[in-house]
């Protein structure tokens, strides 16, 4: 009988030496720069945390895509897309402070528990000194607070629940795409305008955050323009055919169905709705009318006609520089770098992504240093032009940006499937902006900011 | 009461989807011994059956638009498709308008193909294995197969339209002495309904009034001693595994213009055809289709807003509320027969 040497106390001493030994390197220079991965040297490292599988997986495409656009574009590639038009000049394309911009990528699964793991283990292993991306709410409130955890800031990809920058914002977190009551703000004025403010409206709701929060900024806005409320129906987020929800619509007295449904829920709610006649149906003597407050282009093209004449908000619409002119100015610029490298125009997910890349990047170079807290210092209050939405403000009280919201419509002929709704007006600013303690987004504190390490 | 007939006519269309892939699902488990829980990926490969031949009726070549030009300012070109080319242009535009139906054609081979490489190439081998490993083997097929037509289609759902003459609804409260619109119906769904209740005839004439059928279902309460017979017993059970899959690819290709199909679309179906397997009882035919179209209407009656204002939450959670009663009060289902899954 053989005897081993290992004993449990040498293993555990061994194991500390070991630990400790590894762990020095990044403690020292943790300390020396005072913040966590301090980039060292000649390159800097992004992370980009995008559902690359899931139901999403195609919207995660196409921000990966704006992502990498957006990384040459930064190390002076290919044709500069919207840093020639940004009215901030501090990129020179020459990377970040000198440094080679590189990067990694997780994937989130449209899953908070999943996308927590991959954004930790860009930060820990890939040395990811920021973190951006996502294609759902839950995710981006997740990756926001570890990442508030982590000393690491968060640049949210697609998120449009209130509560992101609500009741749920985190100091070293920005979001620059629209959000839930901007939707209603910017709908219910158009909707009182082209259905009559003498409307009756049934709710479909997803049973999670985002449809909560949705439906409560589009009923509120409505019913302020005179609409009645008649009722609401939370479904199932997992629900795959919405009929037996769609038919108790027809036994109201609604004239107006809102389905505050995203991506999948969308495609088949609507698809449903249509199915059942809705599109055509008369009630109280006046069309029925469906409306979807936020569109996402690429999951309307799995509901095809469907979606012709239905009214929703977009952050963004590749068509707005040559539609409404140069107020958009950095439209154009955008929908060509990205045009002419993947072949069809980019989606409002792969907008806000390119833009918050670049946004965090003129905010380092602003602030001179990689430092979370500087960069914070540099976005909040930030105001900027040339990015493709107009005039636009980070405001500082809850890293939300304020910018006029796109109303669009479904086209009854789309040329293409790129082409899929027109622009029927854009709402400005000044009518979506809220008070930084509006109820709707109250409760939560931003907090201060946090350098990590 | 015109609110409860439309509910019934939503539970019925719900209940055929069910029905349809619960009754392969028992197929296989009456005559295999398998708990398939990749049986919702056929449905789904059923529904891409109907996308890929819509795809290659569709197939088109580009055709300079003169004077119009694309986002980017080059000259615009537009899909003409070779069908109509081929057939002339109203006779192509009629058999892409066709595609789903005529995908049933396509889908009964492709299907059976798959069904019996599936059966020979990975479940024979796990016959005399736990029904757990079973259960994980068949799991994990789903999910490649899952992966790998999210690979080739992408994971947004692709609309697969019905043919423009069952596009819209019908109006069967006024057929029947109701306000005319208080009860309509999509065409579609009706279309789908029907066609269920043929496959399940199909099925059961099938196994009730052939030869074939007839040892299947000796083989299906006696195995061992129809195989004592001389006859070759497995190799029928491999052609009723082709005939399952059939049966759910078929539903899946019926079911693509009611919702667009998507790479993750059996596992949605999956776990309410199981509970609906366990209702019916399990390795009962005619459990699996009553079961089918009860959870089917039930579940759509949960829907309603008056139900919902009552008892919230109770259109989660009530096919699994009605399983658990159906099975503390009958153990083996509803028409369940004694000595199955209970050795």
């Amino acid at each position: 009988m053989s005897k081993g040497n290992l004993t449990r106390r040498g293993v555990l001493k061994t194991g500390a030496v070991a630990g400790a030994g590894l762990a020095l390197p990044t403690y020292l220079s943790a300390q020396e720069s005072g913040f966590t991965n301090a980039p060292t040297g000649s390159t800097v490292t992004l992370g980009f945390n995008v559902p690359q599988s899931g139901p999403y997986a195609d919207e995660g495409a196409d921000e990966l895509r704006a992502y990498e656009l957006a990384v040459e574009h930064l190390n002076g590639e290919g044709d500069g897309g919207m840093l020639q038009t940004f009215s901030s000049k501090a990129l020179q394309g020459n990377g970040i402070l000198g440094k080679k911009v590189e990067f990694v990528t997780g994937d989130t699964q449209t899953k908070s528990d999943a996308a927590r793991a991959s954004a930790k283990s860009m930060i820990e292993k890939d040395g990811a000194i920021m973190i951006t991306g996502g294609s759902s709410s839950g995710v981006a409130v997740a990756v926001q607070a570890l990442c508030q955890e982590a000393g690491i800031i968060f640049m949210a990809g697609l998120t449009h629940a209130n509560d992101t920058t609500g009741k749920d914002k985190r100091a070293n977190g920005f979001r620059h795409f629209f959000n839930s009551y901007m939707s209603g703000a910017a709908l219910a004025p158009i909707l009182a305008a082209q259905y009559g403010a003498d409307r009756k409206a049934y709710h479909l709701t997803a049973d999670y955050n985002w449809g909560y929060t949705t439906e409560e900024a589009v009923r509120s806005s409505t019913e302020a323009l005179g609409w009645e409320t008649v009722g609401t129906v939370l479904t199932p987020l997992t629900q795959t055919d919405f009929s037996s929800y769609i038919t108790p619509v027809l036994q109201s007295d609604a004239d107006v169905l809102v389905l505050n449904h995203y991506g999948g829920n969308m495609v088949n709610s609507l698809t449903n709705a249509v199915q059942f006649g809705l599109r055509e149906r008369q009630v109280n003597g006046k069309q029925f009318e469906i409306v979807v407050p936020l569109y996402s282009e690429l999951m309307a093209r799995g509901a095809g006609s469907n979606i012709a004449g239905i009214l929703g908000s977009q952050n963004w619409d590749w068509k707005l520089e040559n539609q409404l002119g140069a107020k958009y100015t950095g439209t154009n610029a955008f929908v060509k770098s990205f045009g002419e490298k993947y072949g069809f125009p980019p989606s409002q997910a792969a907008h806000t992504c390119y833009v918050q890349t670049l946004l965090y990047a003129d905010a380092v170079e602003r602030a001179g240093s990689f430092q979370p807290c500087a960069v914070v210092e540099a976005l909040e209050g930030f105001e900027f032009d040339g990015l493709g939405s107009g005039p636009t403000l980070y405001r500082a009280e809850d890293h939300q940006c304020f910018k006029d919201v796109v109303v669009v419509r479904g086209k009854e002929n789309p040329e293409n499937e790129f082409d899929l709704v027109e622009i029927v007006e854009v709402t400005p600013v000044e009518q979506v902006t809220y008070a930084p303690d509006h109820p709707q987004f109250a409760g939560g504190a931003l907090g201060s900011c946090n350098n990590g390490a | 009461m015109d609110a409860i007939i439309l509910q019934i006519l939503n539970g019925l269309d719900k209940g055929s989807a069910y029905a349809l892939i619960a009754l392969g699902l028992t197929l296989i488990f009456g005559t295999l011994g398998v708990v398939n829980f990749a049986h919702g990926a056929l449905f789904m490969i059923g529904a891409f059956c109907a996308v890929t031949l819509s795809r290659v009726l569709s197939l088109s070549h580009k055709v300079e638009v003169p004077g119009e030009t694309d986002f980017l300012g080059n000259p615009m070109m537009r899909d003409v498709p070779y069908a109509y080319e081929i057939f002339g242009e109203s006779l192509g535009a009629g058999i892409i308008d066709w595609a789903v139906p005529l995908s049933i054609l396509f889908a009964i081979p492709v299907m059976i193909l798959i069904g019996v490489i599936m059966e020979r190439g990975l479940i024979k081998h796990f016959y005399k294995r736990p029904h757990a490993d079973q259960i994980l083997v068949t799991f994990g097929l789903a999910i490649v197969l899952q992966e790998i037509i999210k690979y080739f289609y992408g994971a947004n759902p692709i609309p697969t339209p019905a043919p423009s003459a069952f596009v819209g609804s019908f109006d069967f409260g006024a057929l029947v002495g109701f306000d005319p619109g208080t009860i309509i119906y999509p065409y579609w769904r009706l279309v789908y309904f029907a066609f269920a209740a043929v496959i399940i005839g199909a099925v059961f004439a099938f196994l009730q009034f052939t030869t074939f059928g007839m040892v299947v279902r000796a083989g299906m309460a006696d195995r061992e001693t129809v195989g004592l017979l001389g006859i070759n017993i497995d190799k029928r059970f491999t052609i009723m595994f082709g005939l399952a899959a059939a049966v759910a690819g078929l539903a899946g290709v019926m079911y693509t213009p009611i919702n667009s199909p998507n790479y993750h679309m059996g596992m949605d179906f999956l776990v309410l055809s199981f509970v609906v397997v366990v209702v019916g009882g399990m390795g009962s035919l005619p459990g699996a289709v009553l079961a089918g179209f009860l959870l089917g209407i039930l579940e759509s009656f949960a829907s309603m807003r008056e139900v919902i204002a009552i008892i919230p939450g109770i259109n989660q959670v009530i096919i699994y509320l009605v399983a658990i009663i159906i099975l503390l009060t009958r153990p083996r289902g509803l028409m369940g027969r004694k000595g199955v899954m209970e050795d």
